[in-house]
């Protein structure tokens, strides 16, 4: 039981700080397909920081992982933004491209510096068994992981972000009605540029959690499995808006975890359904619900249409 | 002379090759680059080996071999990328392709090793299983206006996911991958009539290969020379003016998906019915084929007659990168490299949009020049 609560709440955490990035990029009118990549980039760059910092007291080394995973992101995604925004490229298509970059990338790179410590080192792994203690403090049985509490942290703070400050309704402006926002002199290019970089920013940070939960080591071959897709459906399961996130990151992360641990059960075992099949429940959830609610959708209306300052 | 080259410059196909050509070396340009940075010393003899592909073989015969293998893996990507591009035509992004290969995977699959079926009713079963997948993404959009991105996205992982689950019934009780086709049920295998003596005796290479390409010329006459083509990217440019026109456009959208998720799903069976490969019942990720199928019909201007080559460059390419010196490299440079290239096939409206500008300027300043010319001529009589 101890161990579906903690894997509910760490997947959680991973599921709604993916969603809340994609959350606000779609909000600034960009669509983030590739969240995917991204979250493998903010990864890699929070295992770099581990893999080579190994001796850092427990603080430090969680500021700079968590730094370093943001940084990281945030620069990935700056593909997107620059393509989507100043070159009005075809968002599923640049994201979609960014989900096979950012594994292929990563991959390409962790292999390299393997083998250029020993030749016969041809892996993608990086482990990180010691410096993960780092992250987590055990209250009697539960692994209480640090990184639940800046989830719920950045929860809190995007919640006020983007209803409670200046910048948030002017970055969902631009995403509902683009052109209305210029003619009230709004620069509807910087702001989607802070939604884009803010998803990077998020969706890094998701990517190092994410290969921090469970596992002390990450096979980069395999990207994050899926775990950006199933955020952006924790992002329309949500409506867009970050306490429905949560609660819907909460849902989708307990199914995900019972799919690891649902043997444990006696009556789920006795059920004996396929572990896949909790797998794929939360898109089937989404797509039943998706089915229901679109016909009015609280998708921002201009997602997706690359702005033009000379169109009307 | 001149004024020719200026046509030629902006005819619509020569600019499409020219962008595609411009992405091809910008992704090869960003691969060689990464090799440089990770060993300088061999990134000319990599670059060259990926690009060489099977040609690093020196005897003819090999070669033949290998370039069958290559053609066995293009079928495929060739029909992903058909796929995405019908789609796109009528307006529809398919990103659902990864998840109807899947899907046609497993059905054919599933059909093979369980229910001992021959070839061609596993083919046509991957064909339904693909059309119902992709339908399904079709009338949530065309009747409860679930963006098709979206949901295809959702149809990937839940057919993965199902896939998973059901092959795992005709699963090697050893491994994680499906029983080997050949042994175990050779009436499914594609026959290969013959072709596999071309290539040297490469039993990979069957009907896939002719009945890819043919497929491809199918849907570039319906797409150019029949009503349903033209209704179809009437559909695409705009739905509600189709609907003004007396076009059903529901039909219309419906039937584009059903179309190109059996285009996808197709391909999944010409592929794993050669039993060049067998499915792992352990995979976590939708298959890479599908996504490599929007780069082909990208780069491919979104033209059938494009993709055929370049579903097979990009396979080519991915074939040539399991060449490279593995103690400094690693097979994955040319993932790299087809990303890249994708990336970049984002770009491709500007270019062609800063390449017409750019004609118009010279053409103006030509026009210009040539006026004050004869102002000149004109002032000097």
């Amino acid at each position: 039981m101890i161990l579906l609560l903690q894997y509910t709440l760490i997947f959680a955490s991973v599921l709604m700080l993916v969603a809340l990035g994609g959350c606000f990029s779609e909000h600034s009118g960009i669509v983030n397909i590739g969240l995917e990549g991204i979250m493998v980039m903010g990864a890699l760059g929070g295992a770099l920081v581990m893999k080579f910092l190994p001796n850092l007291s427990a603080p430090l080394m969680i500021l700079l992982v968590v730094i370093c995973s943001m940084a990281l992101g945030t620069v990935y995604s700056l593909l997107l933004a620059v393509a989507a925004i100043n070159f009005q490229a075809d968002q599923t298509l640049v994201g979609t491209a960014m989900n096979l970059l950012g594994t292929a990338a990563a991959t390409v790179f962790v292999k390299a510096m393997n083998t250029a410590e020993s030749v016969d080192n041809v892996s993608s792994i990086i482990q990180y068994v010691n410096q993960k203690k780092a992250l987590v403090v055990y209250i009697g049985k539960f692994e209480f992981n640090w990184f639940m509490l800046i989830a719920l942290v950045l929860l809190i703070l995007s919640y006020f972000i983007l209803y409670k400050t200046q910048f948030g309704l002017r970055l969902m402006a631009c995403g509902e009605h683009p052109q209305a926002a210029d003619s009230v002199g709004i620069n509807v290019y910087k702001m989607r540029y802070a939604g884009v970089l803010i998803s990077g920013m998020l969706g890094g940070l998701g990517g190092i959690v994410y290969i921090t939960a469970g596992v002390s080591e990450w096979k980069f071959e395999n990207g994050v499995a899926g775990f950006g897709f199933l955020a952006l459906a924790v992002m329309i399961f949500g409506q867009w808006k970050p306490h429905n996130i949560a609660l819907a990151a909460l849902l989708f992360g307990m199914l995900r975890a019972l799919s690891n641990v649902y043997t444990a059960f006696d009556f789920l075992a006795a059920l004996n359904l396929p572990g896949n099949l909790y797998n794929m429940l939360p898109y089937i959830i989404c797509l039943v619900v998706l089915a229901f609610t679109s016909k009015n959708s609280r998708a921002p209306k201009a997602e997706g249409i690359p702005y033009d300052k000379g169109q009307r | 002379m001149k004024k020719e080259k200026t046509s030629l410059l902006r005819n619509a196909g020569v600019q499409s090759l020219l962008a595609s050509l411009l992405c091809i070396l910008i992704g090869l340009i960003v691969g060689y680059i990464v090799l440089l940075i990770i060993e300088p010393s061999g990134a000319n003899k990599a670059i060259t080996t990926i690009i060489k592909n099977f040609l690093t073989y020196s005897r003819t015969d090999t070669q033949l071999k290998y370039l069958g293998n290559t053609l066995a893996k293009t079928a495929p990507l060739l029909l992903c990328s058909l796929s995405v591009l019908f789609a796109y035509k009528a307006g529809l992004f398919n990103i659902g392709a990864a998840g109807q290969y899947v899907i046609g995977a497993g059905a054919s699959l599933y059909f093979a090793l369980a229910l001992n079926m021959p070839w061609y009713v596993c083919l046509i079963a991957a064909i339904i299983a693909g059309a119902v997948l992709g339908a399904i993404s079709g009338l949530l959009y065309a009747y409860r206006n679930v963006n098709v991105v979206i949901s295809c996205i959702m149809l990937n992982w839940i057919s993965l996911y199902s896939v998973n689950t059901l092959l795992t019934s005709v699963k090697d009780s050893t491994s994680p991958y499906t029983l080997p086709l050949a042994s175990t049920n050779p009436s499914a295998v594609l026959p290969t009539l013959g072709l596999d003596k071309l290539f040297n005796g490469n039993e990979y290479v069957t009907i896939a290969v002719p009945l890819a390409i043919i497929i491809a010329i199918i849907i570039w006459v319906v797409l150019e020379k029949t009503k349903m083509g033209y209704e179809l990217k009437a559909t695409g440019y705009n739905k509600n003016a189709a609907k003004y026109c007396g076009m059903q456009e529901k039909k219309n959208l419906v039937m584009t998906m059903a179309i190109a998720g059996a285009l996808a799903s197709m391909g999944a069976a010409l592929y794993f019915l050669t039993g060049f490969e067998q499915w792992s019942c352990s995979q976590a990720s939708v298959p890479d084929m599908g996504f490599n199928g929007i780069a082909a019909a990208f780069l491919g201007g979104l033209s059938p007659l494009g993709s055929i080559l370049s579903s097979f460059f990009i396979q080519h390419i991915s074939s040539g990168g399991a060449y490279v010196d593995k103690t400094m490299y690693c097979a994955q440079i040319s993932d790299l490299i087809s990303s890249i290239i994708i990336y970049v096939c984002g770009f491709v409206l500007f270019f062609k949009y800063a390449m017409n500008k750019w004609l118009d300027r010279s053409a103006e300043k030509k026009a210009e020049k040539e006026a004050s010319k004869d102002e000149k001529g004109g002032a000097e009589q």
